[in-house]
């Protein structure tokens, strides 16, 4: 619904990817049952950077504070983007994968369930 | 000389509070002739609010300006009487814990701020109201934030000489990730029309939620040592009462003016119940953990203040077609969670924070169990204890990652899905070909109806992202360029001191000291 206002009301977006150095898109990730990391984190990443990347540069960085993260298997792990299932092809580029800017994915390491269980 | 003049008359009788109240408001107003009153008051209809008779206005307390000034004079003088008599006596050497302060430092850069706010918003909204009982009201309540905010800035001051992270809260709190959701919350009230700021901050904050920041602080400092600033309390507490009655006035008003007032009153009330909600986060987080002493849990405020009082004003609100804020369900349902998800977010972000935070002792996690019985050894306290070890071993965990925000509330998507406290609540909406994340209903809801404000939120990641938040001095191309540490400078942040974990802090050590010193040679 538009905004209630004396005049025409156009808001600036603020967050757009041309707002980011070029090629780079904003890029939201979750694990499941790890609330250890109190949200998910936003990377900033290259549209271009293969899928594989996030796993093995971002991702340890990230999240490799927690006992569980050495432990994951990676080929068991499954995906959602936007709170769908998604099955990455890690070769490919971000981009190739259907990923644009501000896309939100979780991963979901099954067996683990945080510390002592808790899902933290 | 002979007495043959008349009687002098007996000089005239003082005017009656009623007759007073009369000549010195609705007698003050008038009707304009030059310009037509529309353009005088050119915010008075395009919200849809419809108003047919101001002079149905009714104020209980009858306050006018003159008497104001003589009774806030009076108590100004009695407050800055205690909070010198505190300084000159060392008080501070009183508190349990300088680990209370940081409850000081989060209500300075949090809540300080917004009470300056709220005075330019009273102001702002008094002008723009074409009735003149409003109009005196909000220009009470305008110079009441303007004092609240020295007041308690004042009363602050004396800890800035003693103890770190209080210096530049004014500096933070337009720049400071945390401090961007209290901030967002008035801006986006302050941008409102005069009738939706009135239900924002007149009704939402100052009726529905005001006990719920204010009792916890100032019996928090009560409970504390903390004369100062509960000598501050108790003087804005016969203005709060003001407030909330001006709030509730606000809204019988519109709802009494027009039938067709009630939709759009209701889905402000919906609005600003949960941004109001989602502010005091910071509260939960405050009375559960930053107390040394503790005076009640964030369960059991939310019980007193919120589903005892609140639903008491929401049944006698019914009668005009008004229902509880829709998120009310679910903020009774977060009781259990809130304060421990969001302790756990400043801990882990520490180096971020300009104040200090700390694993809770084992006696303190004892208190937390007995309070939240259904929740906090189930969910808390594993993660608590490990941090601990982590600390114990040298390896504290800060988390050095940049979290994801709610476009609307802009905290950190830590808020957990209704029903399961195991599972991120994500919410997202698409608005003119882009992707917008939520923390809750709530929020996706408020964006959802007025997209095109919320696409302008200062989101401090994204701000970051984009390369807004480092200093002039920071030099992105040098190879040793550290962004992180550049936006805490950025902040103005002293690093190491403010932004560092209380256990081996300036203020710990200090406060040990100068204690020993008040009691041994």
């Amino acid at each position: 619904m538009a905004v209630a206002a004396v005049k025409e009301y156009v808001g600036e977006r603020k967050d757009v990817a041309a707002n980011l150095p070029p090629g780079t898109q904003l890029t939201y990730v979750g694990w499941i049952d790890h609330l250890m990391f109190c949200a998910p984190f936003a990377f900033p990443l290259p549209s271009d950077m293969p899928f594989g990347a996030i796993v093995e540069a971002v991702l340890p960085e990230a999240f490799g504070a927690h006992p569980d993260f050495a432990k994951i298997d990676w080929s068991t792990v499954t995906w959602t983007k936007g709170r769908q299932p998604f099955t990455p092809d890690f070769s490919k580029s971000l981009a190739d994968n259907g990923m644009k800017h501000k896309d939100s994915l979780t991963f979901s390491t099954p067996g683990l369930t945080g510390i002592k269980g808790s899902h933290s | 000389m002979t007495m043959t003049s008349e009687p002098t008359p007996a000089a005239k009788k003082k005017l009656g509070l009623k007759e007073r109240y009369a000549l010195m408001t609705r007698g003050l107003d008038w009707e304009t002739t030059y310009q037509p009153m529309e353009k005088v008051f050119p915010y008075a209809t395009y919200e849809g609010i419809k108003i047919h008779d101001w002079d149905a206005w009714q104020d209980p307390f009858r306050l006018t300006m003159d008497a104001y000034w003589k009774y806030q004079a009076e108590k100004e003088q009695k407050l800055y009487a205690i909070m010198d008599a505190f300084a000159q006596n060392n008080g501070h050497l009183g508190l349990t814990d300088a680990r209370y302060l940081n409850s000081l430092k989060l209500f300075l850069t949090g809540v300080s701020p917004l009470e300056y706010m709220a005075h330019r918003g009273f102001a702002h909204v008094g002008r723009a109201m074409p009735g003149v009982g409003a109009r005196v009201a909000c220009q009470m309540q305008s110079l009441d934030e303007l004092r609240h905010a020295q007041t308690q800035i004042h009363s602050m001051s004396n800890y800035n000489k003693l103890y770190d992270g209080f210096h530049s809260w004014r500096h933070m709190h337009d720049r400071v990730w945390y401090l961007s959701v209290p901030k967002s919350f008035f801006d986006d009230a302050i941008t409102a029309g005069p009738f939706e700021f009135m239900i924002a901050i007149g009704f939402s904050f100052e009726y529905v939620l005001t006990n719920l920041l204010f009792v916890p602080f100032i019996s928090g400092a009560a409970y504390n040592g903390d004369m100062g600033a509960m000598a501050f309390g108790f003087s804005a507490q016969s203005d709060e009462s003001r407030h909330m009655t001006l709030g509730l006035e606000a809204i019988k008003f519109m709802l009494e003016q027009d039938p067709d007032n009630l939709p759009i009153v209701q889905r402000w009330i919906d609005k600003w119940f949960w941004r109001g909600y989602r502010v005091l986060t910071l509260v939960a987080m405050m009375l559960d953990y930053m107390l040394p002493k503790k005076v009640m849990s964030w369960k059991e405020a939310w019980e007193i203040y919120a589903e005892e009082n609140g639903g008491a004003l929401f049944a006698d609100l019914a009668r005009y077609g008004i229902r509880p804020p829709l998120g009310w369900q679910q903020a009774c349902d977060d009781k259990e969670h809130l304060s421990h998800q969001a302790w756990s977010t400043f801990y882990q972000y520490q180096g971020a924070a300009p104040f200090h935070t700390w694993v809770p002792s084992p006696e303190d996690m004892a208190w937390e169990a007995e309070k939240y019985p259904n929740t906090f050894d189930q969910y808390y306290r594993p993660r608590f204890e490990y941090w601990a070890e982590q600390e114990a071993a040298g390896t504290r965990f800060n988390n050095a990652t940049l979290p994801q925000l709610c476009q609307v509330c802009q905290i950190p998507m830590l808020f957990t899905e209704p029903g399961d406290p195991t599972r991120i609540c994500y919410r997202e909406s698409e608005y003119d070909g882009e992707t917008y994340h939520t923390c809750s209903d709530g929020c996706q809801a408020i964006f959802d109806h007025e997209p095109e404000k919320y696409v302008q939120a200062w989101l401090p990641v994204h701000q970051i992202y984009q390369g807004h938040c480092f200093g002039p001095d920071a030099d992105p191309t040098s190879p040793d360029f550290n962004p992180l540490l550049e936006v805490i400078k950025w902040y103005r942040m002293d690093v190491g001191t403010d932004n560092a974990p209380y256990e081996g802090s300036r203020d710990q050590e200090n406060f040990q000291a100068w204690k020993a010193m008040q009691t041994k040679n």
